[in-house]
Formats: C-alpha cells, structure tokens, sequence
C-alpha cells in the first residue's frame, strides 16, 4: 500500500515535471519550439523519422493520466499542447484531436450504458442536435483562415478554464416537475449509486433550451477538433436537472456520436495522417487505462488546477498566435 | 416500471453496449496490427516517411498535392499501401456508431415508440452523409 502510494506521487510528480518542462520550454522560446521542432523535422534533422511518433506516445500517455485525473477529455488537453509542442499543422492536430476523443469515448460507452450512467434517452435527441452542427463547425473551421481558428481556439479554451474553474455541479438537482418535452420524449431514468446502495430517479426540466445548446456546443467541437465533456456536463446537469453521475456519462457516451461526425469530415478532408494519429490514440488510451487506475487512490485537485492553469495558459498562447504576435 | 427506472438498463441500451464493446476493442488492435506494419516496413508507404515529416508541419493542401495523398474515401484504392492501410482502423472506429445505431430501429418499433425510431434513422442519415464525403471535399 505504502508502496502504491509512493509510486503514485513519483508518477504524479513526473508528471507534473514533464508538463511545467514542456510549458516553460514552449513560453521560453516565443513560441517557436513548434517553429524549431518543425524546421529541424523537415530540414535534414539528426530526428529520425520514428522519434517524432515515439515522443508522441509518451506524451500522449502522460496527456492521458493527467486528463482522467483532472476530470477532463483528452481532446481538450491535446489539441492546444500538441499544436504547440510539436511540429504538427493545426489541421492535423484537429483531425487527430477528434480521434482522441472519439477513441476515449468510444472505450467509455460500454460499462457507462450497461450501469445506465449513459442513458440512452436522453443521449439520442441531443446527439442529433450536437452531431448536425458538428459537421457544420468541421467546415467552419476548414474553411476559416489558420489564425483565424487559432484565435477562436485560444478564447474558446481559457473560457473552458474558467468555466472548469468556476462551476460549481450539482450531485442531485432538484426537478420538482418535468417539461412537456422531456415528458414527450420520455427523458427519464433510475440507477444504482454504488457509494450508497440506493436507486436514483432522474427526470429532466429546461429540455427545449438545453437541446438548443448544443447547436453551439456541436459546431465549436467540430470547429476546434475538441471533444466537448466541458460543455455537456454543466448543460445536461445544471440546465437540465439530470444527476451529475448521469450527465458525466451521457457526456461521455455523447462524444462518441458528436465526434464521429466530425472526424470523417476531417478524414475526408485528408487531415489524418496515421504516423501522427495512431500513436496519439494509442498513448492516450494507454494513459487513460492507468489513470484510472491511480483516481482510486489520488487527490486530484492539484492536478485539477495545474490542468486549469495550463489550458489558461495554452489559451493565452493560441490567442497571441492568432493575432500574430 | 420499466427497467430503466428500476436501475437496470434498457434491452436496446444493452445491445448498443454489447456492439460497441465488441466493436472498439477490434477497432483498437486492429489499428495496433496495421500500424506495427507500416512503421515496420512490412509494407512500403504511399507518401514515403521523409515525406510525412516534412509536411506534416504544412496545411493540409500541401500535404494533399505535394504527398498526392487521397482525400474521400479514395484511401480504399490504396489499402495496399502501408500508410493507408491503418484507414481500415480508423474507419472501424468512426464507422462504429453508425453500425450501434442499426438495430435500435427495430427495437424501438418494437416497443411502439417511433419518436425514438425516428431520432435513430436520422441519427444514422447524418452521420452517413458525414461518412461519404458528400458535402465538401477536398482541402481548404
């Protein structure tokens, strides 16, 4: 035990090492690490092909632990880090991006359906809704000049920090009474909490404007090659009224729909390249599985807040990249 | 009380479950197995490997005329090509939620509920016109 514990904070501190290295490294060099990184790449570098998917994997699977540690999606911690830190065009990072988080979702989706953490009820009408303007917001951002998406990228994301920072969900929202909508539609359901043995009932309210919200929330996961958790769980818990263990695993079921829309416009587009893409994957998976192995036992609010600290970061970074400073 | 308000989840929930696992896990190693033989030559590539690393740091265009790499679903004719051959992978896991979809169709009708049927086709209709590269085309 003593053991696992120690192991745990050397993983947590390595990680923390290998992520504030990475960050001075990019703030220390203007910016131009990506630039250096891509130069070198190119132009007859010492780097062997296989280095760049090798370090990718590594990265990725640190990415992995430090997203299900800090309760956040791989894509949202991958997009910016990697756009910056490594040689990669934003077009390729989107196109991998999406893989990531359709991946992740994707391995979620079985147990949080069978333990009816994911309802399919409530996923269905919403993923219509969110998977449509997914499509729409891939064009937008293919189709939008570089800067101009990376600028978008940069508010879109320090929003997500502050939004991570400051909201505030609710374990059991009260819905005193169903809408008629939800009513219609049957938005409704029961699980099993395993901390306390008891059966919780769940019915939505607000179902007209929380289905309106995911017009923008598809079309911004599909612009920026985000998964789009951040944005789910306060709709689907603090607009909607379901359960928070209800909205974190529709959330998360809801990615693997939303971003499947999205990720074949980028793969028809051509912007997945397989020696950047799969390693990602992989790594991020690889990650995930252990980070979820250490939440049992870690206290992630440090984490939480590094993870807050560096999308401010990032966010601040893509923005002066988009304005061209 | 349905199951679904007992706690238990819905038949139709389940067999979604039953497919998906099945699906990524095969998704997953497939993506392993095709990736281990491209990057270890089993296979030669399309675009060779110093090719990808220099235009990788490029937009997409460049990559698409300088690597005349495919865009659509012409990666098919290339399956033989280590490159493209990791797009079987891929296409699984993109593909998945599309095939998750199919039998929820007839279980809804089945429970006489076609509100849900519905909300399913048009689910699969979309993600289809996604899918075929239909709407747009080529890079920016």
């Amino acid at each position: 035990m003593k053991r696992n514990v120690r192991w745990m904070h050397v993983l947590t501190g390595a990680v923390v090492i290998v992520l504030l290295l990475g960050v001075c490294a990019w703030a220390g060099g203007d910016g131009d690490v990506a630039a250096q990184m891509a130069e070198a790449a190119g132009q007859g570098s010492s780097m062997p092909w296989w280095g760049w998917p090798i370090i990718l994997l590594f990265f990725c699977f640190i990415l992995g632990i430090i997203a299900v540690l800090a309760g956040v999606g791989g894509g949202v911690l991958y997009v910016p880090l990697v756009s910056g830190f490594f040689p990669f065009h934003l077009d390729f990072v989107r196109g991998a991006g999406l893989m990531v988080a359709l991946a992740g979702a994707l391995a979620a989706g079985p147990g949080l359906l069978k333990r009816n953490f994911a309802s399919l009820r409530l996923a269905l009408p919403v993923a219509l809704i969110a998977s449509s303007c997914a499509i729409v917001g891939a064009f937008l951002g293919m189709a939008l000049p570089t800067n101009i998406v990376q600028l978008c990228l940069g508010g879109t994301i320090m929003f997500i920090a502050i939004l991570l920072l400051v909201s505030k969900n609710t374990a059991h929202p009260e819905v005193k009474k169903q809408d008629a909508l939800g009513l219609a539609l049957g938005i409704n359901g029961a699980y099993h909490d395993p901390s306390n043995g008891q059966l919780v009932e769940w019915k939505t309210h607000r179902t007209l404007p929380g289905l309106l919200m995911f017009i923008i929330i598809g079309v911004m996961a599909g612009m920026f090659g985000l998964g789009a958790g951040w944005a789910n769980v306060p709709v689907l818990n603090l607009m909607m009224g379901a359960p928070l263990k209800v909205a974190v695993g529709t959330s998360k079921f809801l990615l693997s729909i939303t971003d499947t829309s999205a990720a074949w416009v980028y793969l028809n587009k051509g912007c997945v390249i397989p020696l950047m893409a799969i390693p990602s994957v992989i790594g991020l998976m690889l990650g995930s599985f252990v980070g979820v192995r250490l939440l049992a036992k870690a206290k992630p609010a440090f984490i939480r807040y590094m993870v807050i600290g560096v999308l401010l970061f990032a966010g601040g970074k893509a923005l002066l990249k988009g304005l061209g400073i | 009380m349905s199951e679904q308000n007992k706690g238990m989840a819905a038949p139709e929930q389940i067999t979604y479950s039953n497919f998906l696992f099945y699906g990524c896990w095969s998704g997953l190693a497939l993506m392993i197995v095709t990736y281990l033989i491209y990057v270890l030559g089993f296979m030669g590539p399309h675009v060779s490997m110093s090719e990808v690393v220099r235009l990788w740091s490029q937009p997409v265009h460049e990559y698409l005329t300088q690597g005349h790499a495919p865009t659509g679903w012409d990666w098919v004719y290339l399956l033989g090509k280590g490159d493209f051959l990791n797009f079987l992978g891929i296409a699984l896991l993109a593909g998945l939620t599309i095939l998750c979809y199919i039998p929820l169709i007839p279980a809804y009708l089945k429970k006489k509920d076609p509100i849900f049927a519905i909300l399913a086709l048009a689910e699969i209709l979309v993600l289809l016109v996604a899918a075929s590269g239909i709407v747009g085309g080529g890079g920016h």
